[in-house]
This record gives C-alpha cells, structure tokens and sequence, in this order.
C-alpha cells in the first residue's frame, strides 16, 4: 500500500513527457493528452521505459486533462482520462521486472486561468473542473492523485478539495516556486505548507521551473516548517532559448549527483520534471540506491509551528506577539451596522486596509447582525478583503454555516474564532477544523460557563486540546484565549487572566488569543489601562492580542515591549515608528499652524477646488459650528464641484485634479454627516443608482470613477463591482426600484453582454433608464446597443443622473 | 526607475496632452513610480516561431498554428523570416494595489493605473533591448512592438499568442472569457525579426492610423 510506505520509504516518481512527445512528433500548440487514444502504444512505450528505469509512481499524460483547458469535439474528457490511466497501467504491466509495487499516479495540472477575484475564474468552477478530472482518474483504477505545477495557492486548495472530498486516494500536490522561494501569485513556502498540510495533503513539495541545484535551498525551507513527506521533481536544469526554442542541458550524472544530495537532505519522493529523460531517472535511482540509505527516506520530523496564512504571506505565532485588528465587527459600532446593513463593502474594506497600515498582522472579521444573511456577506467580505490586503484572516462567527463557508472559499489556512469547551460546539467546529485546516481559537468557558479561577480555565483549556486531539488537529492548530472579564464588576479578572495565560503557555505549550480591551468596560480612559494588561498579557505569554491598531496607547504598548523584549532587532521598529513621530509631531504641529493660517483664509469652497483633503476637512468642521449643514453642502460644496466639474469639461482641469477635488468633498460630506446625525437633522433623500461593469468585463477604473463622482452629487450608488452578469444588474434593478442604471465595458469583446444586460433591463423594467461608458464606447455603438446615454466622461454621467432624476 | 519620459507617458494616459501638470499630481506620479518599483514584478515569457507574410495584399500571415489576416501586421513583418510571440505582465501585486487604492483614494488609484502602463511600456523597451542583442548574436534585426488591437490586428489573436508562449505556465499570464488579460497590467505582442537592417524607431502609437485619438503621443 502507497500509503503505509509514505515517508518510511524512498519513492521514486517518473520524469519528463512533453519533450519526449515533442521527439516524436508532438506539435506545439496541440493537445498531448489527445495521445493516449490516438497514439496510445506510444504512450505506453513512455510510461514503460520510466518504470524500467526504476519508477515507482509514473503519472498519467492528463496534465491538461480538465474542461476548462482541454477542448477537443472529437474526445470526451472521460475517455481520455480513463485511457491515460489504462496506458500506465498497462505500463507497469509490460516494465516492472522485480516484483516491486507499481503505482499509477492521476496527473492533474492547473487550468491556465486566473481565479476571481483577481481573474474571472470562480474558486467553485474550478473545483468543479478538478473534480470531474478526479472522479474519472479513481473510476479508471488511478492509485493516487497528483496535483502539479501549481502557482496559485487558491487553485491548488480547489484542485485538493476537489480531490479530498471525490475520491479516497491519496493526494499529493506540488508547487512552482521561483529561485527566491516564492509562488508567481506572490505566496512563500511556509503560507503554502501550512495551507496544504491543513487540508490534509498526503505529500507536498515542489516541481518545474527550476533545477535540482537550485531546488535545495527551497527544499530546506519547506523541510523547516513540514510534517508531511516532502516531494521533489526538478527539471534538467534551468530552461535555456536558443533559436526561440527551450532546452534543458543538465546531464543525467549531474542531475543525479544532486538528486542523491536532495534525498540525503529529507525528501521522500523524487523524480523529474521538465527536460528529464528516464535516463534521468535510471542514473538517479542508481546513484540514490549506491549513497543513500536505500529503502529507508529520511522520516519527516512533525513541527510544532502554529501558522496562519493567506495567498501572500504566513504568520507565525508563538514567538515575537502578533496583532489580530479587532475593528471589523459590528459590536457596539453604530456607523459599521448601518453600512453592514446597507451592504456597504468599501467601509468594511477601509477599515480592513487602515488597520493593516497601522501594523495589524491579522484582521478578525465579525459581520454578524440579526438582519443580515451573514453566510453570504461573511463570504463575500472575506473574497473583498483578500482582495485588497495579504493579511491573513480570523473567521469569527458563531454560525457554523457561515463558519463553514468562509473557510472553504479563503485563500490560505485561515485563523477561526472559535470554539469552546461545549461538547455541543466541538462536534461542530473540529470537523470544519480538520477538513479544511486553520488554527481554531479555543475558549475557556463549557457548559458550566467561565471559570472563575486560573485553575478552572486551564482545565476547560486541556479539555478542548483534548477532544481535538481525537480529531487529528495537532495542539499546533489551537489557540487558547482565557479570557479577559471586566475589572469593574470582578476585581480579581486581570489577575485571573493573566495567571490563566502564564499556566496554559506552561502546561500546554500552545499559543494564547485574548480580547484585550474587555478588561476595562465601565471604566473611564478606557485606553490607558488597556494599554497596561495588554502589556501584562504579552509579559505572561499572550501570542496575539484582539486590539485596535488604530489605538495610539495600544500600539505604543506594543512596539515598547517588541523593543523590551529584544523582538524588534536593534529597536529598529521603535525607533522609525517614535523618531518619524517625533519629527512629524514637531512638523505637524508647524504644519498645523500653517495650515490653519492658510485656512484663515481658505474657503471650504476653495479647499475642495484646490482638492485639499486637510483643508476641506479643517474648513467643514469649522463652517458647521456657524451655518446648517444643509446651506454649507448647497452653498459651498456642490458650487465647488461645479466649478471643478465645469473645468474638467473645457480641459483645464485633468482627472487626477477632478478626483482630488471629490475625495476632498467625501471627507467634508462626512463632517457634514456626522454633524446631521448629532443633531438628529434628516439627511437628503438621496436617488439610487445602479453601476456595473459588465460580464466579461475586469477592468473597473472607469465605473468607480463615476462612483465617486455621482456619491459627490448625493446619489445613492448601488455598486455591483465588475463581471456582472446581466441577471444580476435586472434583480438589483427589480429589488431597489432603481431608475438609473450604468454600465461600463472596456474592450469590443464585452460589449456584447452589455447589449444582453440592457436588452435584459428593456424587457423586465423598462423604466429604467440605462447611461453606458468604456474605452471602446462611442454614441454611435451606444445607439446602436439600445442604450439610452453615451458618457464620454464621468462628468457626463452625473449630468445626465442629474437630468434623469430631474435635479 | 522612472525617468522624465515614464513621467510624460503617464501624463498623456492621463489625458493631459501638452498641458502641463500641477504639483500635486506630479507629486503622486512621483510617489506611484516608486511604488510600482517596490511592489510590481515585472515577468515576460517568450517564443520564437518562423512566419510567412503574405507577398501580396491579402495581408494573411501565418505563424505556427496561428492564422492572422491584418494589412498593418504584415506591413510591420515585411522581409521577416521569424516573430517573436511574447506575453509581459506586472503581476497581480499591481491590480491588488489598484484595487486598494480604488478603495481608499480615487485619484491615486487613476494616476497608478497610468503610471503602471508606462511602466509596463518601459520595463518591455528594456527587454526588448536585451532581445535585440541576444538577436542580433544570431544575425536578426528586430522591427517595432506590435500588438494585438494595433490597426487591423484583432484583439482575439491574444488567446493564441498567450498559448503560444505559454503564459500561464511561466508567468502567470492568462485570459478571461472575455479576451481580457488577467492579471490586468500586462502585455501580449509580436516582435518581427529580419536579417535586414530597418531603421525604425516609430514604435506603436505614431504606426497607428487613427490619428485623432485623444492619447496620441505628440512628440
């Protein structure tokens, strides 16, 4: 059984095929899957000269095998799936001549496309299109799954989920990095171990792109973090061009010579990729089994790292204390519920991207309301958010549908917030855990409710670290948070807590979260005395703390400890952060001065023209305290917009001038609002308007422009964000009875769904009235796909929302 | 790196003709360079393939597999022997940064959009220079850039070329359904070669015949 042998014995896999087919004839740009029906003896031929040359595990020729790549009229996908696997059966067959067991490997390659949101491939298509390849490869008698060549950590969590949850064979991936150890979508080695390790990979490593000698280094840094059986598969050497054409140079011997190094060093699996010959192969087999310890692999060692991840970077808890940003949840947040309310993504996301800006490590995201379907936003945030910040996520919900959800369609090994010691809330949350990795937040509070004591805490710790334990979950992958009660109501909380933290990290050795500002409800200068306990907290072991990064106090406290505790290498964050701070301040306060000297004399209507977001700010407050806010909006602001808007028509003023100006008013409207709403005075009724760029479509620039632009003028824009599809435009249309909607397209190629979108709206609400621009757009082309505008710029456009709604 | 000429083409994407900046947005054109030169990772993946250009006026040129019909394609490839299929791209680390500042400060995220076309521009004009000599080593003179959506040159051959050159695999380069690069900053393009020595330095925007297009370069 492949199994039982993995990581007790050496493995060898097959090498190269592309340059084999190319010898005899593969042309490029031709389907070489297409080979195992049409040219199957040769394929054969293939298969069995690596198992003579000593292959254990010899993959089948389906590395484009799946719908989204392999197009073909003639051949179902199944048949050629089910036949590749036959040809290295049959391989095996006619070349193992020892009586040593054979192993067909399912070979699954990446789909050549970009998944969303960054390309327009979904997370669920994929999965989809792996799946079926899966399905077919176990149904033909494949022995194993092996998923290659992967350069995007979301693809691969697709393509082993889809394995995982289809089929019973083990499941090996690997990854391409490049020679400074990083993945083309930007993710490092650890991000990719510990993502891969969490959804129970049976085998890891990497494969193509480099050669053996540059291999090693990547592999060290793969070993220091991995527990499972480590696989490598190098090409002949880097790719040389001569003529245009690739070539791999890196002879057998050589090749070997470094393969024997690679084995001796921890790999478990080897064998070739690009440019290998089994030439390759037989000199490596041979040159392992002379230096190594044959049979025998060097057994992987399990690591204790607890490690979170998303697509770009991983981070590591237990050492140096991270910073979890609290600020992405709803409770006790007025202005946070209204915008979770009016699904209001761009306010979620700057809290997001300002936390990450002021240090935090890792964004808790909590958008739990009553009236919400927090399923869908909890997934459609944590899509947003990974598109805008590498920060590893913490998943905090208690609704375990929406628990499940976020955690399958995240981008690395998430951090879950959390679990406790019911029975109840374990046989939920381990399995989730368990399926699709993440370091899980354990509570110490179970039936009985919150230990009063240190003792009691440390108990209900245990007991979590325990149930998890029948689970597989390593202790690596629970984080234990004592909590930290209010020292209002109970005096001994602080002590409690901090005792409770020092015992777990001793007793337990796992890492500690805590909600640190807990400790001061119902007390005044609530920042001062957190900053202490969470000083206190990090002395007596806590790993991250839940914070505001936005809290000066807080991060004071922080980056004094770092630099108490020799975590900030020669004080270099602290000194950047207080010397910066200090120059700035004294800077700042000139610059205030001066500032406020010009703004003597600075209108906010000029403040806005001038598109200065200090001044228009500084301006709005001071104006409010005198005049409504009301007259200020329609006698200083939108005269200031016009006159910009004016400009920007006749060609003196540019868009970067024109978009200053509008981030200037955003932040005067906001004085203004918060200024209405303290006075309990009505807003305006603002006119809803619906904005898309249309299906296909991924270029949104243009569309958000006229956002900004229309949000200046007091609509109401309901953002549908790129590749919509017209169903989508029409039901948002429908719900909010919107009577303006516009479209944006890019390229010739998505007008097309821009016609369907509005011959969709024309049919099902024809009231509405639609306004289009792009780069492609002209009036012409406008009229003739049925629209009602053509905005050449996004001036027109709020021209014409202005006309249609009267204003 | 940003040299004057980046800045100039930064200002033209922006729309600003012969009009001189203010300040403040050269300011950010300034900082958004820098940026783009922390964060954009600059890739290319290329191949070369013999090509037949039509002798007469059908304008039909074939390269491999692929069959393209373009007048102004095979003006630009006249006398090749072989083309250069490649694909460039900044990488998805450019569209995040977009996307984030699309969030936070609209203006910044226009000016990065222009700055990290000219810088995709540049970053090609430097590989293309390395190209030149590794070519010109085996006897080719290479002729100006040209890409898809140039002239008559239809923006559907981009799937081809990505193929071709094998994008995805080696950079990351791939397509949407709705023949879109993915990620977004990123180039497809065809480099003739020829034995003979064209002294051309028109590159693609002066070739172009539309010549009212509002962001012609005006030199």
């Amino acid at each position: 059984m492949l199994s039982e042998r993995l990581g007790k014995e050496l493995l060898f896999f097959d090498g190269g095929t592309g340059t084999l087919l190319q010898e005899r004839g593969l042309k490029p740009g031709e389907l070489p899957e297409v080979w195992n029906v049409e040219r199957a003896e040769e394929m054969v031929e293939i298969h069995r000269r690596y198992y003579e040359a000593g292959s254990d595990i010899v993959l089948s020729n389906t590395f484009g095998a799946n719908a989204l790549k392999f197009h073909n009229s003639d051949y179902a996908l199944k048949d050629i799936v089910t036949a590749a696997v036959a040809n290295v059966k049959e391989a095996a067959r006619l070349g193992v001549h020892d009586g040593r067991e054979a192993y067909a490997g399912l070979d699954i390659g990446p789909t050549g496309k970009l998944l969303a949101p960054m390309g327009d491939l979904s997370f669920e298509a994929a999965y989809e299109a792996f799946k079926e390849a899966a399905v077919y490869g176990e149904e033909a008698g494949a022995d194993l799954i092996h998923i290659e060549t992967m350069s995007d950590t979301y693809e691969v969590k697709a393509a082993v989920l889809a394995a995982k949850e289809n089929t019973k064979l083990p499941v090996f991936a690997t990854m391409i990095f490049d020679e400074k150890g990083k993945l083309l979508t930007g993710g490092d080695v650890p991000s990719v171990v510990a993502m891969l390790e969490g959804l129970r990979v049976d085998a890891l490593g990497i494969n193509c792109g480099m050669g053996p000698e540059q291999m090693l280094p990547i592999l060290e840094e793969i070993l220091k973090t991995a527990s499972v059986p480590v696989i490598v598969k190098p090409n002949a050497g880097l790719p040389k061009q001569k003529n245009g054409e690739t070539y791999y140079d890196v002879r057998p011997e050589d090749f070997a010579e470094v393969m024997v190094r690679i084995v001796k060093k921890g790999a478990c699996l080897v064998g070739g990729c690009c440019g290998t010959t089994p030439e390759h192969i037989r000199e490596m087999v041979r040159q392992v089994k002379d230096a190594a310890d044959f049979p025998a692999c060097v057994p992987p060692v399990r690591k204790g790292h607890t490690i979170v991840s998303s697509y770009g970077r991983a981070v590591f808890l237990g050492e140096k204390p991270m910073i979890i940003g609290e600020r992405i949840n709803p409770t006790g947040k007025k202005k946070f519920k209204q915008a979770l309310k009016d699904h209001d993504l761009d306010y979620i996301l700057k809290e997001g991207i300002s936390q990450q800006d002021h240090g935090a490590h890792i964004l808790d995201v909590n958008v739990g309301l009553p009236d919400i379907d927090e399923k869908a936003m909890m997934v459609e945030t944590v899509k947003e958010l990974q598109s805008v910040s590498s920060l590893p996520l913490q998943i905090d919900t208690v609704d375990q549908s929406a628990m499940e959800a976020a955690m399958r369609i995240y981008n690395g090994k998430p951090m879950v917030n959390s679990v406790n010691g019911k029975q109840e809330e374990m046989d939920k949350v381990f399995p989730l855990i368990k399926k699709y990795g993440g370091v899980v937040v354990g509570l110490t509070l179970d039936e009985d409710g919150i230990p009063d004591t240190a003792k009691g805490r440390v108990r209900v710790a245990g007991k979590i670290i325990g149930e998890a334990a029948k689970y597989g979950i390593d202790k690596k992958d629970i984080v234990i948070d004592v909590l930290a009660m209010t020292i209002s109501s109970d005096p001994e909380g602080a002590r409690t807590t901090l005792e409770a933290l020092r015992q777990v990290r001793e007793r337990y050795g796992v890492c500690t979260v805590l909600g640190v500002s807990n400790i001061s409800f119902g007390l005044p200068c609530r920042p001062v005395i957190n900053a202490n306990f969470y000083t206190m907290a990090m002395q007596s072991g806590l790993s991250a703390g839940i914070i505001n990064p936005l809290s000066e106090a807080m991060m004071s406290a922080y980056y004094s400890y770092c630099a108490l505790m020799n975590y900030d290498g020669n004080c270099e964050e602290y000194i950047s952060r207080h010397a910066g701070q200090k120059a700035e301040n004294a800077a700042g306060a000139e610059a205030l001065k001066g500032a406020a000297q010009k703004n003597a004399g600075l209108s906010l209507k000029t403040a806005i023209v001038k598109g200065l977001k200090e001044e228009a700010h500084h301006a709005a407050r001071e104006m409010a305290e005198e005049k409504e806010p009301l007259a200020i909006i329609n006698e200083e602001m939108i005269p200031a917009l016009d006159e910009v808007g004016k400009g920007f028509e006749k060609g003196t003023v540019f868009l970067p001038q024109l978009l200053m100006s509008a981030d200037a008013a955003k932040i005067a409207f906001a004085v203004l609002k918060d200024k209405l709403a303290e006075t309990g005075g009505d807003e305006q009724k603002k006119e809803k308007v619906i904005l898309a760029t249309v299906k296909g479509d991924i270029h949104d620039i243009g569309k958000n422009i006229v956002k900004v632009l229309l949000e200046n003028y007091s609509f109401d824009v309901i953002d549908l964000g790129k590749d919509v599809p017209p169903e989508t435009v029409l039901e948002a249309a429908l719900r909010e009875d919107v009577r303006l909607v516009g479209l944006s397209a890019l390229m010739t190629t998505t007008v097309g769904s821009m016609e369907d979108t509005i011959k969709l709206l024309r049919k099902e609400k024809p009231d509405c009235k639609i306004m289009v621009g792009g780069a492609v757009l002209n009036k012409e082309y406008a009229d003739m796909i049925g629209a009602d505008f053509y905005g050449k710029d996004a001036m027109q456009s709020v021209y014409y929302a202005k006309e249609v709604f009267g204003g | 790196m940003m040299s004057e000429r980046m800045i100039r083409e930064a200002l033209r994407y922006l729309g600003y003709g012969t009009h001189k900046a203010d300040a403040g947005t050269l300011g950010m054109i300034r900082e958004c360079f820098e940026e783009l030169g922390r964060t954009a990772k600059g890739r290319m993946a290329y191949r070369v393939f013999g090509v037949h250009p039509a002798e007469d006026e059908s304008g039909c040129i074939e390269i491999g597999s692929m069959r393209i019909e373009s007048r102004s394609l095979s003006k630009n490839l006249k006398g090749c022997e072989k083309v250069i299929l490649l694909g460039a791209t900044l990488g998805v680390e450019t569209d995040i940064l977009m996307k984030r500042y699309s969030c936070t400060d609209m203006a910044r995220a226009v000016v990065l959009q222009a700055c990290a076309a000219a810088f995709l521009e540049e970053y090609l004009d430097e590989r293309q220079k390395e190209l030149s000599e590794e070519m010109a080593a085996e006897g080719y003179y290479l002729r100006p850039r040209f890409s898809p959506g140039y002239g008559d040159f239809s923006i559907l051959h981009q799937r081809e070329i990505l193929l071709m050159a094998d994008t995805a695999r080696r950079i990351g380069l791939s397509m949407t359904e709705g023949s879109m690069l993915a990620p977004t900053k990123s180039v497809t393009a065809l480099i003739g070669l020829s034995k003979e020595n064209q002294d051309c330095n028109i590159k693609g925007c002066e070739a172009c015949e539309k010549t009212d297009c509002a962001f012609r370069r005006l030199s």
